[in-house]
């Protein structure tokens, strides 16, 4: 069941964001709440997927079961505020990030992970 | 050939937003450029429970719903935009941004809102996510019986505390005065909080940890004492800091940085009008920007109507 109203498309199975991370080779996906820290995040990935059409942009709802891949990462250890932002690149997370990220630090990720 | 708008927004908060709906249904050509995401400091509130006419909205839902107001009246809006130079000193107002594109106006609302005060002291940057939060609807559950420092004594800090009592097994607010800002119904909660210790005339001076935050070194003012209290986690609810860097070189500013208006919104320059969170004022709720965004809008009208 979909949790998040955003206009990115919500994974809402660990199997559906496995299939995605080793079908495409860029991946951005943040894993979050509708709250305050995690909606610029999201507006961001909207505006960012008309941008970079090389990167899938996707979402995934904190709450779920299903997100423990990301959840139990072991680049997500330590992390204490949502959203928690991942990268992957040929199927491997490259990148992770913690609460709130401007469009600035998205893009530098963006550009020092996938050129 | 490039179209000059008959006003440039900067600014999609409560105010800028505000603006482009009266704006754009007074046939007014409008576009809207927002350096952060829509919503502004509204989407930084869960529930907004004063807002004349609704029972209870969310930030995010409220500000949802003035963007589409705006958009189906005719406003272009761009978000996540990054200026690089603006000139408003001429008839024509120029907006450059950082990716090289110009967009010219016969007027400029400025409603460039504010963003949340941090605290420049060592570990601020790299314990946040990591201990330093600034939400406790959205982070709280990470602090589930782990005790927590509040900082600040306005209605977010005690609020926020309380709600983070559901929680944390012992919060500590740390307050620069020895008296609290808040509304006394505020006030009232938190201190019959059995969970909530108080620690007032003091301020943290560093975040201390490894990977997460362990421990905040915390200065007691008229004494100079310090003292380190151990702590999981430190949420900052220390108000609000107007976003006018930009402007100090182009628009006198007052000492807190915010921009000074008459009562028309009129800024010291021609065709420039100024709205919200980033002008010189008292009261900070999304009801006092919606006004001021009313006023500026109408302002711009009489203006290019005068000037036509």
């Amino acid at each position: 069941m979909k949790m998040l109203r955003t206009a990115i498309h919500e994974i809402e199975t660990a199997a559906e964001l496995e299939k995605l991370i080793q079908e495409n080779e860029q991946v951005m996906v943040c894993c979050g709440r509708m709250g305050p820290m995690c909606i610029p995040v999201y507006e961001t990935m909207e505006e960012l997927e008309e941008e970079r059409p090389s990167i899938k942009f996707y979402s995934m709802s904190f709450d779920t079961p299903e997100a423990a891949p990301i959840r139990n990462a072991p680049m997500c250890r330590g992390f204490m505020g949502l959203p928690f932002t991942v990268y992957y690149k040929n199927g491997q997370m490259v990148e992770a990030t913690t609460s709130i990220q401007s469009r600035e630090q998205i893009e530098s990720i963006l550009d020092a992970q996938f050129n | 050939m490039e179209e000059t708008f008959d006003v440039i927004i900067l600014g999609a908060g409560a105010a800028g937003l505000t603006a482009g709906i009266y704006t754009s249904r007074a046939k007014l050509s409008t576009l809207i450029l927002n350096e952060g995401a829509i919503g502004g400091q509204m989407t930084l509130t869960n529930e907004i429970a004063n807002y004349p006419g609704v029972h209870t909205t969310s930030g995010y839902a409220l500000a949802t719903t003035m963007k589409e107001q705006a958009k189906s009246f005719g406003c272009k809006i761009k978000s996540n935009v990054s200026i690089n130079s603006y000139d408003l000193q001429s008839d024509i107002k120029t907006i450059q941004l950082a990716n090289g594109q110009v967009f010219k106006g016969k007027s400029i609302i400025i409603a460039a809102g504010g963003v949340p005060r941090t605290l420049p002291i060592p570990g601020e940057e790299q314990f946040r996510g990591k201990g330093i939060s600034f939400c406790a609807t959205c982070d709280g559950e990470f602090f589930t019986d782990k005790e927590v420092v509040v900082v600040g004594g306005g209605n977010s800090a005690l609020e926020e505390a309380v709600s983070l009592s559901k929680h944390a097994r012992k919060i500590t607010i740390v307050h620069q005065f020895d008296h609290f800002q808040a509304f006394k119904h505020a006030i009232q909660d938190a201190e019959s909080n059995p969970k909530i210790n108080f620690i007032m005339q003091s301020e943290l001076r560093e975040f201390r940890g490894n990977l997460n935050l362990e421990s905040v070194l915390v200065e007691h003012l008229p004494t100079g004492e310090k003292q380190v209290i151990k702590t999981d986690g430190v949420f900052l609810f220390i108000g609000y800091t107007p976003k006018t860097e930009a402007f100090k070189e182009i628009l006198p500013l007052n000492t807190r940085g915010e921009i000074p208006v008459d009562a028309e919104m009129k800024t010291s320059i021609d065709g420039v009008f100024a709205a919200g969170d980033c002008i010189a004022k008292r009261y900070r709720q999304v009801t006092t920007s919606v006004a001021e965004g009313t006023i500026a809008a109408l302002s711009v009208a009489e203006y290019l109507n005068k000037k036509n």
